[in-house]
């Protein structure tokens, strides 16, 4: 599958730099979406979005019901919060996630009455989706909708999407942008959705539109999904929407390189899509949005990969928020004796963790994990000045003045180089042959700056 | 070392009857995964493999005074090495191979005549000056082994000289001759272009053979171990400027190919100009380097009283690499 699909976009297709990591999606890509059983209880942190946290409307011992409010987003960048099983409320205690952040949280411990298997597939993703709904829905109530479901950006950033997806005057949004490039190796769950719920994404994506008053619809894969690109074409015909199938390299879905590789545009530093008017949204985030809408019914499950040679069988599942960890890496046959490390999302990106009891949250798109062979690395030695990891880096920036700068605590040299434009992606650290840790050095030499302006 | 498992028993691995001890569970920072093929290690291992046409070619050549040469700077190089680090407490750095390149390339980049002691004061100086007292590899700013062979070029200028590359008794064919570069330098004798191509001719031990040093370089930037930019900057200004002391008369019977075959041009374009520490980061900054090198060269060769100036030009070229860099750091993306 060539860039054929690729002829009416002003961009190249792809964006400058970046990386070819091999992908191992093979591993989890062929699995159809499996519905895990429930569990026995959940942990529902109350700050799960970029924002402020939202605010427990339950108290210990409530019984609360499929799908109920439980904590509502009052502040505007915030989003609520439901019960994705039936059961009492435990207790609201702390958990930890593998950022490190030490969280309150709602525990619920199921009832006997739970939603399970096709029902619950049927429920969440299944039936029709209409095409010809958005005329039905103003962009008012499709905005409030959006809210009320609690719906943030499960891509990974977890940004509450009611803010992006939202009628405004002021700012004019000419193209709305669907994100399924999933360019994290080893992750497959947008994949799996474009394939099994491609009609969820048209809807989701007609009403944001709608919403946004867009000019344009597009919705971004990366060559490499043949499969998905299919199933969309065929979900979205008679629709405005246009497929982009655009180069497989990483990080082809970062916002700012897929806007840069679709429409040719940049967005400024430290802006944000809007100045170039897009508004961005993964395709899972547009089924939540699609069946918050249409069904009325809250984000309350997503489907997430569990994978990498460290899991004995890996899978992509239906999961509700708030599952542990432990739980869906043993529903996928456990861990492999080599595994060595457990990373909450993809490897580029994922943060580590060690804590089994850890969560699944709205924004957690998977479980990868590696193998001692994976994460072997030699020991780090001087940078040789080669350039590769300029040559790598998709914000254009040099990493070695970046990271050299944070070493020695030069924080106005750091500046210079732009050290805030770098978004973590890790091509740097991949690429680098004296194995230095390029991006850790980074997010300090960002703490140093974030120190100093304090002062 | 964290181990889960000892908080959550795995029930699969009870199931699979595995006595073994539970995985070993690590956190650490994003990215989990790296590119395992570059190394710097791996990087330096392939400079080897690239060398190993020129080698091969400079002993075919130069017989006994190659294998002395090498064998000579191979021992002092590791020895100066080995005993800086120790100086300084540093870990030791042999492992990196950083200083068997710089052993190969500096000792075919003498010439075979030269005495035992130039090979060893070269080495020496290459690795204490040219890399030790800057910090150690990726912290010196000029290319050690041309350090080295800048230090013996100078110090003993009649051993070092154009004349004392010819040794007219010698046994070996190719030494009795004046060095192509020098015979056009003194007589405006230009010798034949296959001679030059194959290596046929007088020379520092590594930079007769343009094939050989086609080979390895080609491998080299296919690899992407070097920057093909560096090469291609430096073969642009040097067709330009040959080109057009060919059109002008000026430099009459010395071809463009010539200049491109002769002399340590490709070998220094190839091996010694695209040490990546003393060149700058960026695609462009490394084309604008070679098209620097390039000029130097010329300027050298056409101008000066040294028939070559492959060594200087690119000695110059890494003092002005931090200002390359300067003026070449990338516009980010976004950035108005
Ligand atoms: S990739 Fe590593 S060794 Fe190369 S310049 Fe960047 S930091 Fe230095
Ligand atoms: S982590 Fe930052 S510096 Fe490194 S490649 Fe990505 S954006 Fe560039």
């Amino acid at each position: 599958m060539g860039l054929l699909g690729f002829k009416n976009f002003p961009g190249k297709g792809s964006f400058p730099h970046g990386i070819h990591p091999p992908d191992h999606k093979t591993l989890s890509a062929g699995s159809a979406i499996e519905v895990i059983p429930p569990p026995a209880k959940v942990v529902l942190p109350l700050l799960q979005n970029i924002g402020a946290p939202c605010e427990p409307v339950v108290k210990p011992k409530q019984e609360v019901a499929f799908g109920e409010l439980i904590g509502i987003g009052k502040a505007f960048v915030s989003a609520s919060l439901h019960a994705p099983i039936s059961g009492k409320i435990q207790k609201i205690g702390v958990t930890t996630l593998p950022n490190g952040r030490h969280l309150p949280a709602i525990f619920i411990k199921a009832d006997e009455n739970q939603m399970s298997g096709q029902a619950l597939w049927d429920e969440v993703l299944g039936g029709d989706w209409p095409k010809d709904c958005p005329g039905a829905h103003n962009p008012e109530t499709i905005s409030k909708a959006i809210n009320d479901a609690g719906v943030v950006g499960l891509g990974g950033a977890a940004f509450p999407t009611h803010v992006k997806i939202m009628p405004d005057d002021k700012k004019i949004i000419n193209t709305l942008m669907i994100n399924g490039c999933e360019c994290e190796p080893y992750l497959t769950p947008d994949y799996r959705l474009m394939v099994e719920a491609p009609g969820a994404i048209v809807t989701g994506a007609l009403l944001a539109g709608r919403t946004v008053a867009a000019k344009e619809i597009v919705v971004c894969v990366e060559d490499n999904k043949p499969e998905a690109i299919e199933k969309l074409r065929e979900a979205a015909r008679d629709t405005v929407i246009k497929i982009a199938v655009l180069k497989t390299k990483y990080p082809q879905g970062s916002e700012k390189q897929l806007i840069k590789a679709v429409l040719n545009l940049e967005v400024p530093l430290g802006g944000l899509p809007g100045d170039v008017g897009v508004a961005m949204s993964n395709v899972g985030t547009i089924a939540a949005v699609a069946r918050g809408v249409i069904k009325g019914k809250p984000l309350t499950h997503r489907v997430i990969s569990v994978t990498g040679a460290g899991v004995v069988n890996p899978k992509n599942i239906l999961t509700p928020i708030g599952i542990s960890l432990g739980e869906v890496i043993e529903f996928c046959g456990g861990l492999t004796r080599d595994a060595a490390r457990m990373i909450a999302g993809g490897p580029m990106m994922g943060f580590a963790f060690s804590d089994l009891n850890t969560p699944v949250t709205k924004g957690t798109s998977g479980v990868t994990v590696l193998t001692h062979e994976d994460v072997r690395k030699d020991e780090e030695t001087s940078c040789v000045r080669c350039g590769r990891c300029v040559d790598a880096c998709p914000m254009k920036l040099v990493p070695t003045r970046l990271a050299m700068a944070a070493r020695y605590e030069k924080v106005s040299l750091a500046e210079t180089y732009n050290i805030m434009a770098c978004f973590e992606c890790g091509c740097c650290t991949y690429v680098c042959p004296a194995n230095i840790k390029l991006v850790q050095l980074i997010r300090i030499g960002k703490a140093q700056i974030a120190a100093s302006r304090k002062k | 070392m964290i181990n889960p498992m000892t908080k959550k028993p795995n029930k699969n691995k009870v199931e699979q009857g595995t006595n073994e001890e539970a995985p070993a569970i690590h956190v650490a920072p994003s990215p989990h995964i790296s590119d395992s093929v570059f190394t710097t290690r791996k990087m330096m291992v392939d400079v080897l493999i690239a060398l190993l046409p020129l080698v091969f070619m400079s002993i075919y050549i130069f017989e006994f005074y190659a294998v002395k040469q090498l064998v000579i700077c191979l021992a002092s190089c590791l020895g100066a090495e080995a005993l800086f680090v120790k100086i300084r407490h540093k870990s030791f750095t042999l492992t990196d191979f950083s200083a068997v390149v710089t052993a190969i390339i500096l000792a075919l980049s003498l010439p075979g005549t030269a005495p035992w002691y130039v090979g060893v004061i070269a080495s020496v100086v290459a690795i204490s000056i040219g890399k030790i007292i800057f910090g150690g590899l990726g912290m010196n700013i000029f290319n050690p082994a041309m350090v080295g062979r800048a230090f013996v070029m100078i110090s003993f200028a009649s051993v070092m000289g154009a004349a004392a590359y010819t040794d007219a008794g010698a046994v070996v064919d190719a030494i009795t001759q004046a060095t192509p570069m020098d015979a056009f330098k003194q007589t405006g004798v230009t010798g034949s272009i296959s001679h030059l191509f194959w290596g046929l001719t007088n020379g520092s031990l590594g930079e007769t053979s343009a094939i050989a040093a086609l080979i390895g370089g080609l491998y080299l930037c296919i690899r992407r171990t070097a920057s093909w930019e560096i090469p291609a900057g430096i073969f642009t200004a040097v067709f330009l400027i040959a080109g057009a002391a060919d059109v002008s008369g000026a430099f009459s019977g010395h071809l463009v190919l010539h200049h491109l075959f002769g002399g340590a041009l490709l070998f220094g374009a190839f091996f010694i100009a695209t040490d990546p520490v003393t060149s700058p980061l960026t695609s462009k900054g490394k084309f604008i380097f070679g098209i620097g090198t390039g000029l130097f060269i010329m300027l050298f060769r056409l101008f000066s009283g040294y028939p070559e100036g492959v060594m200087f030009a690119v000695l110059l070229m890494n003092a002005v690499t931090p200002l390359i860099n300067r003026w070449t750091i990338p516009r980010p993306l976004g950035e108005v």
